[in-house]
């Protein structure tokens, strides 16, 4: 019966973060490349003083207004949410994890909010280019941000520069550096950052080539996706280079993840990449996770199992590490309860326990199918997203082909394939997201606490119901914030 | 740096945001002021707009405020936080709401009309400081918790650490009156600091007699709600911890803390002073707009001192009335050596911060704002 209510809290709680990160990502990506495109049309204003291009950075920068604000709303949630329903992850990693969180505010937010201000009310009370410096400070703010609350999502995936303290109860910081600057958590930043830079610029070619459809705003449609077909680009491939990094840096240290997103329960030399069940391309996963066409991806069974990998490592089977994580939970508990007491029963406990440290979540899981995730779903989000993101990618080509040429405002098909783009931009980032996380269950934090262990004590009912409420209230301020957008591209008018 | 001198630090810094905060909340008690003062739409949209270029300073100390606690001290995090669940999500909530109104109210297509989103700023400027200065009073009252690290060793057992030990989740607060007067003395604050703040922002005939009016009508509550907290807290028992880490009950445990530390006696005592000064001089002088840095600075003295009273001295700063040796102290909720280092080293970059806040603010507020002025503004609420 606990475990049943345990099994629902953590699904509520659940439920609840996914919900609110789900909709906090439909307005940052926005945020992170509007905020680049608009201070590029600044830039041009400032260097060549015509006033089109600060008509057409005002656009924008009213667009960009209408969304920050949603997503500022949702990011706090987000940020009070560990500690409201993870509770206990707060305890056991906030050590590690509250920094990055306190520098984002410290560094970021303050930057943002000092300079956002500036952008909107400062056009006739500072200079040209303090007023530019603004705007682009008002993006590197948000960029900031992103930086460092994907360390502390990257430390989730990867945990890195810390060690245990079992008198404390909880893991400690040893290596800052570690924790700022792993290569996962750099490789994170410029692929998720830079999809942000790719979703901006494919709604900014989507309104444009709606204009273009609707015959008014020529030429500002055209400049706007002029500029933001080279944002967008530079963006994309950006995010091709940092995913060929993700997928190996995810088949070293989250093989699971990788084995989930390809359906894969067999592995071994020469894995084969999944298009869509049925239709493989051989060899090619390996490539993808080893860069070597003959290198060794485990599959779902392997990792359950036990398997080899390519230097040779032999790793456990699920039950072995569970059941020396059951040791090291138990051996825990005597130590805690010796400590103070019986010093030699204590340290034969410590020894016990550190010598199986390393499996310590593991004894928290109760059989070895939980450490499995939802395979459908990761699988599938991931065709999602780079299936999207190829035609992303061409679209940008396209657009900024045909711009160059002169014929994109002839092109009706271009231009409504622009415009159903932008639906798609927000699934692509929907479903990288669905990945990395879905992708990490059962763990909040990678092989060191299962999700079931961070939860907060409260009833799954009242997460119910906060959860209820934030999804009436998210939905209803989504569709006020759309209904207001299309006002807002609706109404405006600039002559050619 | 030794591990205590840390403690401290970051407990003065959290304070000292604290402090920021409750001053930055002059934009929810002038907001609760849009429908009461503001009799026309010039005149609203006035409010609305000068606090709309203020509201995000608010919004991001708060965060600024609670990720700085998650990192000094994450045992408070995870306790409170986790416990006190309802109290903490209806202020999350009454933010959300403030976040998105001010763009929201007037531009056309916003689904819930634009006085909709107006009440949402009205409920987040009373129950936002209300629930937080409610919040805070468990610093000096105690909260229902208890805090076992050894959960974390029994496989298949109930593993959470910090439990509440009652199911209202932080509503129980309200159960002890001086919560709530606590609570409503920061409202009456924030309305007080609201007024000052639009006298000094808005130059606007209409606006300024009647925002004086007001101020004295929030100034006597106020008054009446603080004085009487501070006299029951200096007589009040607080949670003191010995030498071992035992907490105790000790009588007039605040008095002694302010006593023993004359240098924060006197942070309060200025504070106090000033937050008067402000205010007398606005209602005394009818050409006076200034009273909004005197009051503000006082209230940033008052609170961090306040602060400082219940965590510094070997006091609890966050009790538990379920099991008293569960209570929050300094020493036994912080971060590690390591982490309160690295981030006494990133605290160094706030002066920075504070500078360029300053120096971005004098900028937009050069002239206080007018009819005139909004009228021809390209970018307003």
């Amino acid at each position: 019966m606990n475990e049943m209510i345990q099994e629902t809290l953590v699904g509520w709680s659940r439920s609840q973060f996914a919900l609110t990160a789900c909709y906090h990502w439909l307005f940052v990506p926005l945020t992170l490349g509007l905020a680049v495109v608009m201070a590029v049309m600044e830039s041009i204003y400032v260097k060549t003083q015509d006033e089109f291009w600060k008509k057409a950075a005002q656009f924008w920068q009213k667009i960009f207004g209408i969304n920050f604000a949603i997503g500022v709303a949702t990011g706090i949630i987000l940020e009070f949410e560990f500690g409201t329903n993870w509770s206990n992850y707060s305890w056991f990693v906030g050590d590690i994890f509250g920094a990055p969180l306190a520098i984002e505010g410290i560094l970021a937010f303050f930057m943002e909010a000092t300079f956002i201000a500036v952008m909107f009310f400062g056009w006739n009370k500072v200079s040209q280019r303090f007023h530019l410096a603004s705007t682009w400070l008002t993006g590197l703010g948000a960029t900031i941000s992103a930086w460092w609350i994907l360390v502390a999502n990257t430390w989730m995936q990867h945990p890195v520069g810390m060690a245990f303290n079992p008198d404390t109860v909880r893991n400690e910081m040893v290596d800052f550096w570690a924790v700022a600057f792993q290569p996962m958590a750099i490789t994170k930043f410029f692929h998720t950052v830079s999809s942000g830079w790719m979703t901006g610029a494919v709604f900014v070619v989507g309104v444009s080539c709606w204009y273009l459809l609707r015959g008014r705003n020529k030429r500002f449609a055209l400049a706007s996706i002029r500029v933001a077909s080279v944002v967008g680009l530079v963006g994309i491939l950006t995010v091709m280079f940092t995913g060929d990094r993700a997928g190996i840096q995810i088949a070293q240290n989250q093989p699971m993840k990788l084995a989930a997103a390809e359906g894969l329960e067999h592995g071994g030399a020469g894995a084969p990449f999944s298009i869509v069940p049925g239709i493989e391309v051989p060899k090619a996963l390996s490539i993808l996770a080893t860069h070597d066409t003959e290198g060794v991806v485990p599959g779902i069974q392997d990792l359950l199992n036990g398997y080899t990998d390519n230097e040779g490592n032999v790793h456990l089977s699920a039950d072995e590490k569970i059941r020396r994580g059951r040791q090291a939970v138990n051996a825990f508990a005597e130590y805690r309860k010796t400590v103070n007491k019986d010093s030699v029963t204590a340290i034969q406990a410590r020894q016990t326990f550190e010598e199986n440290q390393a499996y310590f979540g593991y004894g928290h899981i109760e059989k070895k199918e939980d450490l499995v995730p939802n395979i459908t779903i990761v699988y599938w989000a991931f065709r999602i997203m780079i299936g999207f993101g190829c035609l992303l990618t061409l679209l940008l080509c396209l657009t900024l082909w045909f711009e160059r040429r002169g014929t994109l405002a002839q092109k009706r098909w271009m231009q409504h394939w622009g415009v159903w783009s932008i639906p798609m931009v927000f699934l692509a980032g929907q479903a990288g997201w669905v990945v990395a996380e879905v992708g990490r269950q059962p763990w909040a934090i990678q092989d060191l606490m299962p999700v079931g262990v961070a939860v907060s004590g409260i009833s799954a009912s009242s997460v119910q119901v906060t959860f209820c409420l934030f999804l009436a209230l998210f939905t209803i301020l989504l569709i006020a914030e759309i209904r207001i957008m299309c006002k807002a591209i609706k109404n405006f008018r600039m002559e050619d | 740096m030794t591990y205590e001198f840390l403690q401290q630090y970051w407990w003065f810094i959290v304070s000292l945001l604290g402090g920021i905060l409750v001053f930055l909340m002059f934009v929810q008690g002038a907001n609760t002021l849009i429908f009461r003062l503001g009799k026309d739409e010039e005149e609203r949209s006035l409010i609305i707009n000068s606090t709309g270029r203020k509201w995000e300073f608010t919004f991001t100390t708060l965060v600024t405020f609670g990720g700085a606690f998650f990192a000094s001290f994450p045992l408070f995090y995870s306790t409170s936080f986790g416990g006190a669940y309802w109290v903490w999500m209806l202020i999350l909530v009454s933010f959300v709401l403030q976040a998105v109104a001010y763009e929201f109210q007037s531009k056309p297509g916003n689904l819930l009309g634009r006085n909709a989103y107006r009440r949402f700023l009205v409920f987040n400027g009373v129950f936002g400081p209300l629930l937080l200065g409610t919040a805070v009073g468990t610093f000096f009252h105690g909260a229902a918790f208890t805090v076992s690290k050894d959960a974390m060793g029994a496989f298949g057992a109930n593993p959470v650490i910090s439990q509440w030990a009652n199911a209202w989740h932080g509503l129980d607060a309200v159960a002890n009156p001086w919560n709530v007067i606590l609570g409503i003395a920061i409202l009456f604050l924030a309305r007080v600091l609201g007024a000052l703040y639009l006298l000094n922002n808005i130059d606007d005939a209409g606006l300024r007699p009647k925002l004086r009016r007001q101020l004295l009508i929030d100034t006597l509550p106020f008054l009446l709600c603080f004085v009487a907290f501070l006299v029951h807290l200096l007589i009040a028992d607080g949670f003191a911890v010995s030498e071992t880490g035992e907490i105790y009950v000790e009588p007039y445990k605040y008095l002694n803390n302010l006593l023993e530390m004359p240098v924060v006696l006197c942070l309060l005592l200025l504070g106090v002073v000033l937050v008067l000064c402000g205010t007398g001089m606005t209602l005394c002088r009818a050409n006076f707009h200034r009273g909004i840095w005197f009051s503000g600075l006082g209230t940033v003295l008052t609170v961090l001192s306040l602060l400082l009273t219940v965590g510094y001295n070997h006091t609890a700063y966050y009790p538990s009335t379920a099991d008293l040796q569960s209570s929050l102290t300094l020493a036994n909720s912080c971060s590690s050596h390591f982490t309160l280092t690295a981030m006494s080293w990133v605290s160094l970059i706030i002066p920075f911060v504070l500078a360029y806040i300053i120096y971005a603010w004098r900028m937009i507020d050069k002239k206080s704002l007018t009819k005139q002025e909004l009228s021809q503004e390209e970018h307003k609420y």
